[in-house]
């Protein structure tokens, strides 16, 4: 609404007439041979000014379509704009990855680069096609680099006129070395090929493992439970005897990334370009919802947002175990909640009892994308190899598990060497990155945005998740055929 | 709409004041032609550029093809059979319907209390005190609420928990929205109004109350019986305007969708909806055709209480 900026104005300007002079009154009319004379130049106006801009507008959505016609075609398997290699780049990170963008500034004090924070996409906010949208409609604007938290750019971003992002391995030569691309971890690429074609580079993986609180444990004697039953049973145990101990939060966006995802629930299957089945009320999704349910009934399953600000004050230290990414131990224990050194442990994420081999989820893990309109590719892709591969970020400063296979092997060194892990947390985060569940591909649309505006929304006036799995799936199926998918069950 | 009857009365004025000793010769009418075209300009212009082409252009997006070629009315069936239309319909009915009763009723009678304030420097104080809040920009008071509704964070957590609010998302419940934004909009946007109002009712001859008062009508029949039909017309204005603005409803839902994380849906309100159909569906005419939907709402509740109100009338 835009009453504040709109109206104000009018209400000022007509109040300071009305209250000085006293006479105006909203109601008086011009004289009427002046207000005809007036109608009519206001309407001969606004003609003259139609007919322009209708010209205008046709010429203008050409420009938006078709900025390929100012520009030649390259030997990368695009259209690229006209490069000069000595213009300044501009890269959008979140808060988090500011300091991966800093340290390439500084390691790179001949190439000018402009650093714009903005949400990462993260949460499903969708703010980098938003934006991407815009620039492609006013043909100019474009970032060179983009970081993006969520997983989900690719199937947009590869549609030439709507994403514009840059292929990397398409054309007769490629952007990024195929030896590059090589070294990034197994599969971790998937998420960002698209027809073959790989439009991002991985920043990090974010598999789901089970952190757990090591001192803890073993000062009440309790076995780390390896199945969903065994944690399930270990809660009810600690609601009663440690009432106010938490085993997991379920109050974020990315909650069914853990708990639907690691339960091989197939909500988001996606099989092909415009094509998905969902299908939540398979009992893969209800033996989850039901977990939930009865966690969050007996209160050791947290509702609130990990980074919202009510979770690290009344929570933050009552962490017993939770099941999360590879991310979380950077985030939220050492950054967020800042739990002393020696008592944060990981496990491999728990497996269903009858799960035949070990699977887990995954929450997001960055990527960076390269813009089409780049006006200094090289720069462009530079910045982006760098923060992906250099020791200088993903080893020192990088706060999740990179994807770069060659970094994220001294990254676990270094992490077990700081002396803050109370285990050997490298086996089971590497293990864990070869087990992600195939079966959970992201759509276009974010899963994640649909599940907080149906399953938390529903959670937030006590109904429970299962209760609420059939509206999530016409939630996700409506999303779906919104943006032209085949919806199958 | 809102300079109109400024301008009018400004170019009506000049003449007479200024130049009362001419003779209405056509040199001096011509003049007073040019004065008053010359006053209007700069708003002809700027209604121009920022009103009347936006709505022809949408009006043309909304009438095409993504792809180009005429689309009859296939933008408009296409978004109101959109899964969110109606929800979306619904949430901005609900928030319109309590906001304009709340605005009428509570801005009349503020602004009636502060005329019948005897205290000159109490009066100063409070047509001050009404204004503050409208002078905050629209996103950054909303921003400040997102604080106030939050139980760990608000000032008043006490008032928010006693009416059953433990967390955010518990406060912002879907039920609970269209009164969570009328507060806010209320809070925002009343303190301008209710000057407004007090500034008609100073117009209000003073012989006319007084002649009210020896006849023996009391605050209450005084008010209802001479200063509300007197000040009628503005609180039609204030309707109209507020009706647009409301219609539009979109910087208090995106910011509450945005920091529940999503628990408060982006597609809210209808212009919300506008926005998904133009940012990620990337389909500028089906957002144009909701645009175009909400000027037709607006047009036929203005035209309504144009004509009820008697706006244009002079006696």
């Amino acid at each position: 609404m835009n009453e504040g900026r709109a109206a104000q104005p009018g209400r000022l300007r007509t109040y300071l007439s009305g209250g000085r002079a006293g006479q105006p009154n909203p109601g008086e009319a011009p004289h009427p041979r002046q207000a005809s004379k007036l109608r009519s130049y206001v309407l001969g106006g606004a003609v003259l000014a139609a007919a322009a801009s209708l010209a205008a507008c046709s010429g203008g959505q050409s420009v938006g379509g078709g900025s390929s016609s100012t520009s030649s075609s390259s030997p990368y398997g695009f259209t690229t704009a006209t490069q000069n290699p000595k213009s300044e780049i501009t890269v959008w990170v979140d808060s988090t990855r500011l300091p991966a963008a800093q340290a390439y500034e500084k390691a790179h004090p001949g190439q000018k680069i402009k650093i714009v924070t903005y949400d990462g996409d993260a949460n499903g906010s969708n703010s980098f096609r938003t934006k991407m949208e815009l620039y492609n409609r006013a043909g100019s604007g474009w970032p060179d680099v983009v970081f993006t938290a969520d997983d989900n750019s690719a199937s947009w971003g590869s549609q030439s006129g709507t994403g514009d992002l840059a292929p990397l391995n398409k054309g007769t030569k490629n952007l990024i070395p195929a030896a590059t691309l090589s070294g990034f971890a197994s599969g971790s690429l998937g998420v960002c090929t698209v027809n073959g074609s790989v439009y991002c580079l991985r920043n990090d993986l974010a598999q789901n493992v089970l952190w757990y609180n090591k001192t803890l444990m073993d000062k009440w004697g309790y076995q780390v439970p390896a199945t969903w039953e065994q944690y399930q049973a270990l809660a009810a145990k600690v609601a009663t005897q440690h009432p106010g101990y938490i085993v997991g939060t379920a109050g974020d966006a990315w909650t069914p990334e853990i708990y639907m995802w690691g339960s091989e629930c197939p909500a988001s299957q996606v099989t092909g370009p415009k094509a998905i089945t969902v299908n939540t009320s398979s009992p893969n999704c209800v033996r989850a919802a039901k977990m939930l349910d009865s966690l969050i009934a007996n209160k050791t399953m947290s509702t609130q947002d990990i980074f919202g600000p009510q979770f690290a004050k009344q929570q933050g230290s009552k962490i017993l175990m939770v099941p999360g990414p590879a991310w979380y131990g950077g985030s939220v224990f050492q950054g967020l909640l800042k739990t002393p050194k020696g008592q944060i442990a990981v496990a491999p994420a728990p497996q269903w009892a009858s799960a035949s081999t070990p699977v887990t989820g995954a929450v997001g893990g960055g990527a960076w994308w390269v813009s089409a309109h780049s006006t200094n590719l090289a720069a462009a892709v530079q910045f982006a190899t760098w923060v992906t591969t250099s020791d200088a970020y993903q080893v020192d400063l990088a706060p999740g598990y990179p994807a770069y296979t060659a970094a994220a092997a001294k990254w676990i060194a270094k992490q077990q060497a700081s002396g803050y892990w109370a285990n050997n947390i490298s086996a089971p985060i590497i293990a864990a990155a070869s087990q992600v569940w195939a079966g959970w591909v992201p759509p276009e649309f974010s899963q994640e945005a649909v599940w907080a505006s149906t399953v938390s929304a529903g959670m937030a006036q006590g109904k429970s998740i299962e209760s609420l799995l059939p509206a999530w799936q016409t939630a996700i199926t409506n999303q779906a055929k919104v943006l032209g998918y085949t919806v199958g069950k | 709409m809102t300079t109109g009857p400024v301008i009018s009365d400004a170019a009506g004025r000049v003449a007479p004041v200024t130049r009362p000793a001419a003779r209405p010769g056509s040199r001096q009418r011509g003049r007073v032609l040019v004065t008053g075209h010359l006053f209007v300009s700069g708003y002809v212009v700027l209604l121009a550029l920022f009103g009347v082409i936006p709505v022809i252009y949408s009006l043309y997006l909304a009438l095409t093809r993504p792809a180009g070629g005429f689309a009859g009315l296939g933008n408009f069936i296409q978004t109101a059979e959109d899964y969110r239309f109606v929800p979306a319909a619904e949430h901005v009915a609900a928030f319109l319907i309590l906001w304009l009763v709340s605005l009428t009723v509570f801005v009349v009678l503020l602004a009636l209390v502060v005329h019948r304030l005897a205290s000159r420097r109490g009066r100063t104080f409070i047509r001050f005190a009404y204004y503050i809040p409208g002078a905050l920009a629209g996103a950054s008071s909303v921003l400040l609420w997102l604080f106030v509704l939050n139980p760990s964070v608000s000032p008043v957590s006490i008032l928010i928990r006693a009416f059953g609010g433990t967390q955010f998302t518990s406060v912002i419940a879907p039920g609970h929205l269209p009164m969570v934004f009328t507060i806010i909009a209320f809070w925002t946007g009343a303190g301008g109004w209710i000057l407004i109002l007090y500034g008609a009712l100073n117009t209000i001859p003073a012989d006319l109350l007084e002649a009210a008062r020896v006849d023996g009508a009391g605050p209450l029949s005084t008010a209802w019986h001479v200063q509300l039909p007197l000040i009628g017309k503005w609180i039609t204005y204030m309707l109209i305007l507020s009706l647009a603005a409301g219609t539009q409803l979109f910087v208090e839902p995106q910011l509450v969708s945005q920091a529940s994380f999503g628990v408060v849906s982006n597609y809210y309100s209808l212009n919300q909806l506008a926005y998904q159909y133009a940012f990620t569906q990337n389909n500028f005419n089906g957002a144009a055709a909701i645009s175009i939907d909400l000027l037709i709402v607006a047009l036929v509740c203005a035209g309504i209480l144009i004509s009820r109100g008697r706006l244009f009338r002079t006696d």
